[in-house]
């Protein structure tokens, strides 16, 4: 074991390079997000994604640091062991924490389940009584029948009728979870990196996080930051993350600067792909305070599996209070809603750059950039 | 189904008539390596689909090795091992990559697909349908060794730069930027020329098993009486001949974008990534039937022959899979839920992708109905028959739930898919490949496999199969994503129960080859038909081994 750890350990102490510059309180967008659009006709190998944020982090070297994520007037939320997060031996979903998971979760587990079972047992049960019953020496005249047209017919329309009873919430679920999020809702744009993630706030001053999977402590030089179990399991917590308001309609948008990434949340039920060029969006409600921890959910190359993703939602106070503390704004909704809407009309492409508008044009402009 | 108006000695070769110069075999080199023989390419290919198989199969061990137990143990001597130096931990990454990578495209493009349809097709085909040989076969030689290049190539660039590290580390679904702009070097140029090479071997193959079942059957054969495994390899051919002509365009605007400036997938020059998954997706989704469907047609087979009954609903049993294999081409996009497609478009590749399970129960069902009152005996090829059957029915449900586009947004991309694909795969398309290999074995080669390994040998990869992917299933469930090399600790526990399955899978197949090499050295000498009463198609009617060249005189089916 010894020697296994000495192999893994220069490993984990070099999978994340840039986690120093992510937690500053001063919100200036990296380099690597203004790259993020031309990113994809360069080739992007390893070496030229890491040096701007290297560079990044050399240049804050400087600012002072947290040891735990903190900043004024906001402090992690630490996170409930087995919520949001995978639990040893499951077999089940994790629990759900929005209202289309509770649903789907339901639809799998109340409908879904009890019918794949019953199918599977009925089929091994028709097997051994073949076994039993219709083995040579129980039976050894084998009778010629070769159709039986009524039978026929009955295992054709019982499948069919069976789908239709599945279809029914299946396309029930999909409707709901198509319902788009209202105008009023929180925009969050989450931008996969190889191989972090970078959340912008376009309705708060358009500041973004930039989050990098947390080192353990034995994996980091002395005096930077480590994985604590405030930041949560290994290989799910990040410095900074993903904090958004709990109870209110979220839009959450994603998008790939490089190759494509997925953004996922298993207790959220919440799987979107973040393809370059594109910008996707799906309504999200998270109904309570909590942590929610995910991974990177598609093929991204090296470091694919050392992407992963916290959301940390909170009560709208303590979410003003953090939206604050990254040096944006709460949007003023009636300024907002008498805003014109043409800045909507801006290609996607530039959707990448975060923007900093006048906190008046900000909401409108998120609000209908689908 | 098929009455034999003649018995076997009206069909055996003269092998003592020295006045047909044709039956004499050639010489070593001209018989393998310039064969137009279809029984000794069939024989080429089971052999190459065995090692492709055992290369394969070795990569997925290496593979639980590494995921038995959280953290990163072995990539980095693997790694440097490829590498020849030390693997900086990048490239220890990537290798994790290249091993995904190479595992998917050898399973599918060189060891299952040239099993099914090279091996046993080229084998069985003209046996069953009283022909003397392929259509054309000086071009089912150039399938063959197109497809070993191909295997050279891909292995080949396992040791060339590929981006991070040493290799293609794409997934064999290559898809772009991350195959385009994301891996520079020339691996993955290799790893698509691969498929380009492989691709076009099983099209040539296609064209020949077509023209062979139209033209070629012997007077008296209508299609309606050809034997199923006839008409799962016609039905397979057409997939092929439809989906890989798709494949090929894709991959060719991959090595565009990636060598000429083109821009096919290219966001930031007005491409569209997504499309690429359109694309491999219309012929990816082909292609689970076309590794499935000689699968069934081997099944139905042993389970009327093991039965001692005709197929139950011969029919419905032939038009199902025509059925399996025209929806099959509708349904791509249920591979792309979560790619951020419109309400409509995921409400409708969720009911269509519903519709297969109507055909493939219809199967199921007609295969439970044979068995039923007939006279079965469990000899290995039956007993790897229904145990298709059982695991195929567990896949296939698990698939059920996957159609769902509302839970795929949770089960996309996780373990839960890699559970649902392997066994419909590993449980399903390897067992109807054991299956086949059981039944005929003795056919190919004149002598008997032991019956007590060949019980040994399903139990223990029956048991360890089931070991190593059931507990996927709860490791999806939990969120547990796919291609990663390391993972969070709450997962550990069932990542060492499916590592220890592994281990018990094998062992039986070691069991297996104890049983081949033990066959080929002292097996019992088999006679024509060995299944007896039960067996009635044509090649029964042959000798085991069947002669050098068969059917002469063409069999007359009343």
């Amino acid at each position: 074991m010894k020697i296994l750890k000495k192999i893994l350990l220069p490993i984990t102490a070099l999978l994340l390079p840039f986690s120093a510059h992510a937690q500053t309180a001063n919100p200036a967008p990296p380099p690597t997000a203004q790259a993020a659009p031309t990113a994809a006709t360069a080739p992007v190998t390893n070496d030229i994604a890491a040096k701007p944020a290297d560079s990044v982090a050399d240049a804050k070297a400087a600012a002072p640091k947290s040891m735990d994520g903190s900043l004024p007037g906001y402090t992690p939320m630490k996170p409930t062991p087995g919520i949001g997060m995978p639990k040893a031996r499951e077999v089940d979903f994790q629990e759900q924490f929005s209202d289309n998971g509770k649903y789907a979760k339901w639809i799998n587990n109340a409908i879904l389940i009890p019918i794949i079972f019953a199918i599977s047992i009925f089929v091994l049960g028709l097997l051994l009584w073949i076994v039993v019953r219709y083995r040579r020496a129980a039976n050894p005249v084998p009778s010629k029948t070769t159709h039986n047209t009524m039978i026929e017919i009955v295992w054709t329309l019982v499948p069919v009728l069976i789908l239709l009873g599945i279809a029914y919430p299946s396309l029930d679920l999909l409707a709901k979870q198509f319902k788009p999020a209202p105008a009023h809702a929180v925009t969050i744009k989450a931008t996969g990196y190889q191989w972090y993630w970078g959340y912008t706030y376009p309705d708060h001053g358009g500041f973004e996080v930039i989050s990098n999977m947390l080192k353990e402590k034995e994996d980091v030089a002395k005096g930077e930051r480590y994985r604590t179990d405030n930041d949560g399991p290994k290989q799910l917590a990040v410095d900074a993350r993903m904090v958004v308001p709990a109870g209110v309609p979220l839009r959450i948008q994603t998008m790939g600067s490089d190759v494509i990434h997925a953004f996922a949340v298993p207790s959220l039920w919440f799987k979107l792909d973040a393809v370059p060029g594109r910008l996707n969006e799906k309504a999200l409600t998270i109904t309570k305070p909590g942590v929610y921890y995910g991974q990177c959910s598609e093929l991204c190359g090296a470091r694919h599996g050392f992407m992963p993703i916290t959301v940390e939602a909170l009560p709208p106070a303590q979410f003003a209070a953090w939206v604050k503390a990254q040096g944006g704004e709460m949007p003023d909704i009636k300024k907002a809603a008498a805003a014109p809407i043409p800045t909507a009309t801006a290609p996607i492409a530039t959707a990448a750059t975060p923007i900093t508008p006048a906190p008046t044009a900000a909401a409108p402009a998120a609000a209908a950039t689908k | 189904m098929t009455t034999i108006a003649a018995t076997g000695e009206h069909f055996q070769a003269h092998t003592d008539d020295h006045a047909h110069d044709a039956d004499h075999k050639p010489a070593f080199f001209a018989r393998w390596f310039m064969s137009t023989n279809h029984k000794d390419i069939g024989t080429l290919y089971l052999i190459f689909a065995i090692c492709a198989g055992i290369i394969g199969g070795s990569i997925s061990g290496l593979m639980r090795w590494e995921l038995a137990e959280p953290g990163i143990q072995h990539l980095t001597s693997w790694a440097s091992m490829v590498k020849g130096s030390g693997a900086t931990p990048d490239e220890s990454l990537h290798m994790w990559n290249v091993l995904i990578t190479a595992h998917g495209l050898i399973m599918v493009f060189f060891m299952v697909m040239p099993a099914l349809i090279g091996g046993f097709g080229n084998w069985f085909i003209p046996l069953m349908i009283g022909a003397p040989d392929m259509a054309f076969p000086r071009m089912n030689n150039v399938s063959f060794w197109l497809t070993v290049v191909a295997f050279i190539m891909l292995l080949g660039s396992s040791f060339v730069p590929g981006g991070t590290g040493l290799g293609a580390g794409t997934g064999w679904t290559v898809y772009a930027p991350l195959s385009t702009s994301g891996s520079v070097g020339p691996a993955v140029d290799m790893a698509i020329f691969s498929l380009h090479l492989a691709g076009a071997a099983s099209i040539l193959g296609a064209v020949n098993f077509i023209t062979t079942i139209f033209n070629m059957r012997a007077p008296g054969m209508t299609l309606h009486k050809m034997p199923l495994f006839v008409w799962s390899v016609l039905v397979t051919a057409f997939l092929l001949l439809l989906a890989l002509p798709v494949l090929a365009a894709a991959i060719t605007m991959l090595l565009v974008d990636r060598n000429f400036g083109g821009a096919f997938f290219d966001a930031a020059a007005g491409g569209d990534p997504v499309l690429y998954q359109h694309l491999f997706w219309f012929f990816g989704h082909p292609e689970v039937y076309i590794m499935i469907l000689p699968g069934f047609g081997i099944v139905s087979q042993i389970v009327s022959t093991f039965s001692r009954k005709p197929v139950f609903g011969y029919l419905g049993m032939a038009y199902a899979m025509v059925a399996i294999g025209v929806v099959g081409f509708v349904v791509w996009a249920h591979h792309m839920f979560t790619t951020g497609m419109t309400v409509d478009m995921k409400m409708y590749f969720t009911a269509a992708t519903m519709v297969i399970a109507v055909p493939t129960g219809i199967k199921i069902f007609s295969w439970i109905a044979t068995m039923w009152d007939g006279s079965v005996s469990f000899k290995t090829p039956m007993v790897w028959a229904m145990g298709f059957i059982f695991m195929f029915t567990v896949g296939g449900v698990t698939g059920v739930v996957l159609a769902n586009g509302g839970l795929d947004d949770n089960l996309h991309d996780t373990y839960y898919v890699v559970a649902h694909f392997h066994y419909v795969l590993s449980l399903g398309a390897v067992f109807s490949l054991f299956a086949g290999f059981y039944y005929w074995f003795a056919k190919m080669s004149g002598r008997h496999l032991n019956e007590a390994l060949g019980h040994l040998h399903f139990w223990l990869f029956f048991i360890g199969v089931n070991v190593l992917f059931f507990p996927m299933h709860f490791l999806g469930n939990s969120g547990m994503p796919r291609r990663i090399p390391d993972y969070p600790e709450a997962f550990a526990y069932w990542n060492q129960i499916a590592s220890t399955g592994y281990i018990i899978m094998a062992v039986g197949v070691l069991v297996f080859f104890v049983n081949v090499i033990w066959s080929l050295a002292a097996g019992r000498r088999a006679e024509g038909n060995y299944w007896g009463e039960g067996a009635t198609t044509l090649e029964w009617t042959l000798s085991s081994p069947p002669p050098f060249h068969q059917f002469e005189t063409l069999p007359i089916i009343k």
